[in-house]
């Protein structure tokens, strides 16, 4: 084996010590698993009253009909419990980390830096919205006539992976610009208000949003596509399309994350 | 008889060297996040294009619903709606004024007890900051406002009194909603598990305000509710001044409502930070 090889192994190993860490410290504070659920379920009963204004007003928004939303919503919520549970306390802590200058850390570890940084913290209790998503989302798929089987099911989990690493590689781009720029304290905000967006399909937005809500904010990936295969709309090119440009995407970030680590100077480097 | 002659005019000086004072605060307040705003152009360029996204989904969903519908909901075409949601994003960033978020930290690491020792209320600084802030969001809202005016179309054609009652409303909503999420956040001092209770206050808010969706397009009991609470006030009511429709005597009651919650909020603030700091133990006091 490389020492690359070792390095990531090495990082493997770690990123699973740190799970298991943070599972066990968040465990202690079993309170805030009842706060997490009270807001995953406003969040959720917000959003299903929306759509019962919607389609208060009319049947079908831009082809897809109510059930089909519902699945979209829960796709929505289900990935936005598996960013709040992985990507955005990662990419919270190295933007920390730069601003502080203790990023030194991590750097002079003897494991990938990427794959060490990307997954130091975890919040449990966060899944809860995937729990609240995946409801949701049963619910919505139960009320659909169409039938549906293991390829569907392989399609979706394929999709909704690459998605979501495809999230990932974004966010960590943006953060990586903080290694320049140092003060980059609004990414979240400019995320989380951006991630609203997945909320519908992203066809229902004018092309040029379109094309910027899929391949520059991967949320026509990450969310809509993995909708689409569970609602008859799935076609082979899709999926093509979608693994094809996570593996372009993440090469291009990992590029980008090294040239980041190097202009790094450290407080005490 | 002496007395009062005496004490009178002392009693003058001393209050125009606060309202001096006063005065004297805010500006410096104010000119230090001016120029702070200003030095951290990308990070609230950043902060504003992730506010946007938010009314331009509103804006795109509801549009595309108009247009299936023959043209327009309630009288709101796509012309309409773009001019509500844009106008919308500036009276969001108005909105913006200290997290009940926040408290948490203050009470933790202490800031707190150092507002304590100052001769003036802490809501003044707060008031005070995020009204300079305003003004950068304002300069800073203008070429966002161009660009989403270029791609939506909006029809916005505001009378003199519109105007002028909007340039008041946005300042009145941002007084409303500073005292309420200060009295929110005022909650924290007696207890640490309020992020539920705020989640809460602000999904009620999202959908009472006319955030979500003009409010007159609501289900009627939800317009009655509505007017029982301070959310129209400091979003929608803003708004429709501007856009419109709305009559004269509208924006003058808008105007005087704004003023009773204001009233209510300045009350309420004051009943509750008496009690907030009897009951409050500082960390490093």
């Amino acid at each position: 084996m490389s020492t690359a090889d070792h390095r990531m192994l090495g990082g493997i190993r770690i990123a699973w010590l740190h799970l298991r860490v943070g599972v066990m410290n968040e465990l202690q504070y079993r309170a805030n698993f009842v706060i997490q659920l009270i807001q995953s379920l406003v969040a959720i009963g917000t959003g299903l009253v929306v759509l019962a204004l919607i389609f208060d007003h009319t049947d079908q928004l831009d082809g897809w009909t109510r059930p089909e939303l519902l699945v979209v919503m829960g796709v929505f919520t289900l990935v936005g419990g598996l960013i709040g549970f992985v990507i955005e306390p990662n990419m919270g802590r190295i933007m920390g980390d730069i601003e502080r200058g203790t990023f030194d850390y991590v750097l002079t570890k003897p494991v990938d830096s990427q794959l060490l940084a990307s997954l130091r913290e975890f919040r449990i209790w966060r899944l809860t919205d995937a729990i609240v998503g995946l409801v949701v989302l049963v619910w919505g798929l139960s009320q659909l006539d169409a039938t549906f089987g293991v390829p569907e099911v392989v399609w979706f989990v394929s999709t909704l992976s690459a998605g979501t690493v495809l999230i990932y590689c974004l966010w960590l781009v943006l953060t990586t610009g903080a290694f320049w720029v140092v003060r980059m304290d609004s990414v979240q905000e400019l995320f989380t208000g951006l991630y609203r967006a997945g909320q519908y399909p992203v066809t229902v937005y004018p092309a040029w949003l379109r094309l910027m809500l899929t391949y520059l904010v991967p949320l026509g990936f990450a969310i809509t596509v993995p909708s689409e295969s569970l609602t008859g709309r799935m076609t082979i090119e899709r999926l093509v399309v979608t693994l094809g440009f996570m593996v372009v995407a993440f090469a291009v970030t990992r590029w980008f994350w090294r040239r980041g680590t190097r202009h790094y100077s450290g407080a005490s480097a | 008889m002496t007395h009062t002659v005496v004490v009178a005019p002392r009693d003058t000086i001393a209050r125009e060297g606060a309202v001096r004072s006063y005065l004297r605060l805010y500006a410096t307040l104010a000119r230090t996040s001016i120029m702070l705003g200003f030095q951290y152009r990308v990070s609230n360029y950043f902060y504003m294009i992730g506010m946007i996204a938010e009314p331009v989904v509103y804006l795109v969903v509801w549009s595309t619903i108009a247009r299936g519908q023959g043209g327009d909901i309630g009288g709101y075409t796509p012309g309409t709606f773009a001019a509500y949601y844009i106008v919308w994003t500036l009276v969001r960033n108005m909105n913006i004024v200290f997290t009940p978020f926040g408290w948490e930290q203050r009470i933790r690491e202490g800031e707190l007890s150092g507002h304590l020792a100052r001769p003036m209320h802490p809501i003044h600084y707060d008031l005070g900051s995020f009204a300079g802030w305003k003004v950068v969001v304002i300069v800073m809202w203008l070429p966002i406002a161009a660009v989403l005016s270029l791609v939506f179309h909006p029809s916005l054609d505001p009378s003199l009194a519109q105007v002028a009652t909007f340039a008041v409303a946005i300042w009145g909503a941002y007084l409303i909603r500073s005292m309420f999420l200060w009295m929110l956040g005022m909650i924290t001092i007696w207890t640490t598990r309020v992020s539920a209770i705020f989640e809460a206050f602000f999904a009620a808010e999202l959908l009472l305000s006319g955030r979500l969706l003009p409010v007159s397009l609501m289900p009627e009991w939800t317009q009655t509710l509505a007017s029982f609470l301070p959310f129209e006030s400091t979003f929608g009511f803003p708004i429709t001044a501007l856009v419109g429709p709305i009559t004269g005597r509208e924006l003058v009651t808008g105007l005087v409502l704004q003023m009773v919650w204001i009233a209510i909020g300045v009350g309420g603030v004051q009943v509750m930070w008496r009690r907030a700091i009897r009951a409050y133990t500082a960390v490093n006091g």
